[in-house]
């Protein structure tokens, strides 16, 4: 869908190298295990800033989303769905719903992902039949 | 005690004018209507100019002023700018603060559905991609998470729109003052724009603006309005980031307005006119709910029984709102103006009767800062 190329930086850098493998990873707290999601600079629990990535199941809900039918960029093709995507381990993703349109909240889902053009991959949902 | 005394808005709709010329008139008409001049104002809050508001709009009136503020919060900047401007002057760092704001976005055409993105931010990485409209995306699912929760409708949101717009054909000034009455069925058959939010969910996109002028209740005794006191302020920062919200329904709002409840030792109940950012038609069912006139999920059912309307149980937006009146961007100037020419029985044919307090509610980006003040009169 996307040509866009996010910008990373030192904080995320592994976060978005684990997508080359289509990997999601969660930011881990190393002193507490808090994991969260965008990655910070320091724990939002222990404010410890002793921070790592672990791997992710690639489970979650449908928290909430919307059908988008107005375009705010060239490269997206509308309708298209945003949806927050609660993570089996507790965090809140922004991401895409992809695959048939009739999304329920609560529906189970699981990531798959989005090839960029640079190696990268952009997570995004799809229902778990 | 403080008091605003003087208030006025800029041109509206489409000026094809330039922002310091329709800051200029807005501050210009509040002194005018404050009977203050140019040179008595020694504090000045405003946004939205360039990187240095304060300064360029000083620079343009040409006054040098004491006391400036410029906090960055969104439509909730203005609520929040008299609450500085109170202490400001109980501290007695300034005497006579004018709070300005003015757009011309409308005849600019300079708001894009995207939204501002900034490359250094997390949204530029974790929400950008996805191609979320901002704000109007978040307050979207926020719809679609109350929806579901309360089992509520689209149409119950499309009330809100209608009720709007039966306000704003009570008001001149209103950019849909001719635009004859709004149906739900209009509201439902209105463009998706990001579901469930349609085109006549969201607020215009308008020029406009406008400025209070606030002073000690000392010097505003001297004055030629009557004196519009600030009884309470409150607010809360919440989240910049769309996914960062545990729960989207559960906002800062319902602190904010707490916060300025006891400030005024006031609740709900002594609210005759409320003034509501309607970004969105949610914005006006959460903040209702928040701020505590209704409990949770009955603030849709309110609407569809047309309590929002001239008449109804509750004087709500009696401009027509940022829905149906004006909307510049930051709407929360133009909130305090409204509630002043309530409290001062100046509204004309929408004039709530005896109106003796008013509730301003200013919500900022993406339901991320609330402010909320309390006005009083003595009658």
């Amino acid at each position: 869908m996307s040509d866009l190329l996010p910008p990373e930086d030192e904080l995320t850098a592994p976060w978005w190298a684990g997508t080359r493998s289509h990997q999601l990873l969660l930011q881990t707290c190393l002193d507490c295990g808090h994991r969260q999601h965008h990655p910070r600079h320091l724990c939002l629990v222990c404010r410890g800033m002793n921070l790592g990535y672990t791997e992710a199941t690639g489970h979650g809900v449908v928290d909430t989303f919307t059908a988008v039918h107005r375009s705010p960029r060239a490269d997206l093709e509308v309708p298209y769905t945003v949806a927050r995507v609660r993570l089996a381990e507790g965090p809140v993703m922004l991401s895409t719903l992809v695959g048939d349109g009739d999304w329920q909240i609560g529906d189970e889902v699981r990531v798959d992902f989005r090839d960029l053009s640079d190696g990268r991959a952009l997570p995004v949902f799809r229902r778990v039949k | 005690m403080t008091a605003i005394v003087g208030a006025a808005e800029c041109d509206l709709g489409v000026t094809g004018k330039s922002v310091l010329q329709l800051q200029v008139q807005a501050v210009s008409r509040a002194l005018a209507d404050a009977g203050l001049q140019l040179s008595d104002v020694d504090g000045l809050a405003t946004n939205n100019i360039g990187r240095f508001s304060t300064t360029e709009l000083a620079q343009e009136l040409g006054i040098r002023p004491r006391w400036v503020e410029s906090t960055f919060v969104g439509g909730s900047a203005f609520e929040t700018y008299l609450a500085r401007a109170v202490q400001a002057i109980e501290a007695g760092q300034a005497e006579v603060i004018v709070i300005s704001f003015a757009s011309n976005q409308r005849s600019a055409k300079s708001r894009s559905l995207g939204g501002v993105v900034e490359e250094h931010l997390p949204a530029a990485q974790f929400e950008t991609p996805y191609g979320p409209l901002y704000p109007l995306s978040y307050y979207a699912m926020a719809a679609q998470a109350y929806l579901h929760r309360y089992g509520a409708s689209s149409a119950d949101l499309a009330q809100v729109a209608v009720a709007a717009r039966q306000w704003a054909l009570l008001n001149p000034q209103a950019y849909r003052y001719e635009a004859g009455p709004l149906t739900v069925d209009d509201v439902l058959e209105s463009t998706v724009i990001s579901s469930p939010l349609r085109a006549a969910d969201c607020c215009l996109v308008t020029d406009g603006g406008g400025a209070i002028v606030v002073t000690s209740a000392a010097r505003a005794r001297d004055l030629r309005n009557r004196p519009v006191q600030v009884l309470g302020y409150g607010e809360a920062t919440g989240v910049a980031g769309m996914a960062a919200a545990d729960d989207i329904l559960d906002t800062g709002a319902s602190a904010a307005a707490a916060r300025a409840f006891a400030a005024a030792g006031l609740t709900p109940a002594d609210v005759d006119v409320a003034q509501i950012y309607d970004s969105f038609t949610i914005t006006v069912l959460l903040s209702l709910e928040a701020i505590g006139f209704f409990g949770p999920g009955e603030a849709a059912p309110a609407a569809r029984e047309g309590a929002f309307a001239p008449g109804g149980r509750l004087a709500l937006n009696t401009s027509g709102g940022g829905l149906s009146y004006c909307h510049p961007g930051q709407f929360g100037v133009l909130l305090l103006v409204e509630a002043v020419r309530q409290l001062r029985g100046q509204a004309g044919q929408r004039q709530v009767p005896d109106a003796e307090v008013a509730l301003a509610h200013g919500t900022g980006g993406i339901l991320s800062h609330h402010s909320t003040i309390l006005l009083g009169v003595d009658r």
